[in-house]
């Protein structure tokens, strides 16, 4: 019986991280895409080492999202006209060796319309102060998905650091 | 390694249609996941029913982001699951995203649960979690966006794909 839901391509980060993590040459032999990450970046969070940034075929523009979020003691909500993932990432400040775990779904990403995608995503640290995040994230644009990048939100030298990790999965409804 | 993640049934609209009916769901799967990009002509919630009942056997609990604020609210003894609060399908494709799981579907010894999570990014993000107090197993699964009685339609282009989770043998 047929695979559906099929490994693309996995990254870990290295020694002295990285600014940043692209999966190119994206098959469109697929129906849906799955981002599986494990991050954490060398930034504070109050330098928003929490918030990884994404782009699709090298735009970060034309994104908008919404977000639940919890914060361990409230829960909010609040929009945004970028290309963040929120709680994508611990910060360098959380307990160390932790990582936020965080799975983004694309569905139709080869599709002629715009592309709405999903993101669940927590934070992780042995501290009063972690967080969960639902964000409904949309990409204006009618082309297929062909790459994924994700960097840093604060960009510059900002680096994922050693042992985090990105896995994308195809599924297919074929 | 056997496959564990499997399509039972996929669906695109070629006409507005007021609900759609994946049904003959083989019990031979242990969860089930349903990926739906669904337009809709009017902002109406998301409803599902199992099995074609609609006896006031559904409960839901809706966890909410609105852009601004965060809500909660609850349906008890429905003849409908409401899927959406704030993230209803849009009359534009490819503008929502929703994805419904229900566990253990084919027990025919408990009730059923089932968890959907609906994007919006221009109305907000939802997170629902439905019972249906039912011990039959589901064998068929319907969604709507007039509460299986209104005028709203599901627009053409619509997109249904039903997955079988199996655990490995």
């Amino acid at each position: 019986m047929a695979n559906t839901y099929t490994l693309i391509s996995s990254v870990t980060v290295g020694s002295g991280g990285t600014t940043s993590i692209a999966f190119s040459s994206i098959p469109a032999t697929y129906t849906d895409l799955v981002l599986v990450l494990s991050l954490r970046q060398d930034q504070t969070a109050a330098n928003d080492g929490q918030i990884p940034a994404i782009q699709f075929n090298g735009s970060s523009s034309n994104f908008s999202s919404r977000t639940l979020r919890g914060t361990g003691s409230a829960a909010s909500s609040f929009s945004a006209i970028t290309n963040i993932l929120t709680y994508g990432s611990d910060p360098s400040d959380f307990t160390s060796n932790t990582f936020a775990n965080t799975q983004v779904y694309i569905p139709n990403y080869t599709s002629s319309n715009n592309k709405s995608f999903s993101l669940d995503g927590v934070t992780e640290n042995n501290a009063t102060n972690a967080q969960a995040a639902l964000q409904a994230n949309l990409w204006s644009q009618t082309a297929a998905i062909t790459s994924i990048t994700l960097t840093p939100f604060i960009g510059g030298a900002a680096v994922f650091v050693q042992y985090s990790t990105a896995y994308l999965y195809g599924i297919s409804n074929a | 390694m056997t496959a564990t993640y499997e399509k039972i049934a996929t669906t695109t609209l070629g006409s507005a249609t007021t609900s759609v009916t994946l049904s003959s769901i083989s019990g031979s799967y242990t969860d089930l996941v349903l990926i739906m990009q669904i337009a809709s002509n009017s902002s109406n919630t998301l409803f599902a029913r199992f099995n074609g009942d609609s006896a006031t056997n559904y409960s839901t609990t809706r966890l909410s982001g609105t852009g601004s604020s965060a809500v909660s609210d609850r349906e008890s003894n429905s003849s409908t699951m409401a899927l959406s609060n704030y993230a209803y399908p849009l009359s534009t494709l490819g503008t929502t995203t929703h994805i419904f799981q229900v566990f253990n579907y084919s027990n025919t010894t408990t009730f059923k649960t089932a968890m959907c999570r609906g994007n919006s990014a221009s109305d907000g993000v939802d997170a629902t979690v439905s019972l249906y107090r039912s011990t039959s197993a589901i064998t068929s699964l319907s969604i709507s966006t007039n509460g299986f009685g209104g005028t709203s339609s599901l627009l053409t282009g619509s997109t249904f794909t039903l997955y079988g989770i199996l655990k490995e043998a």
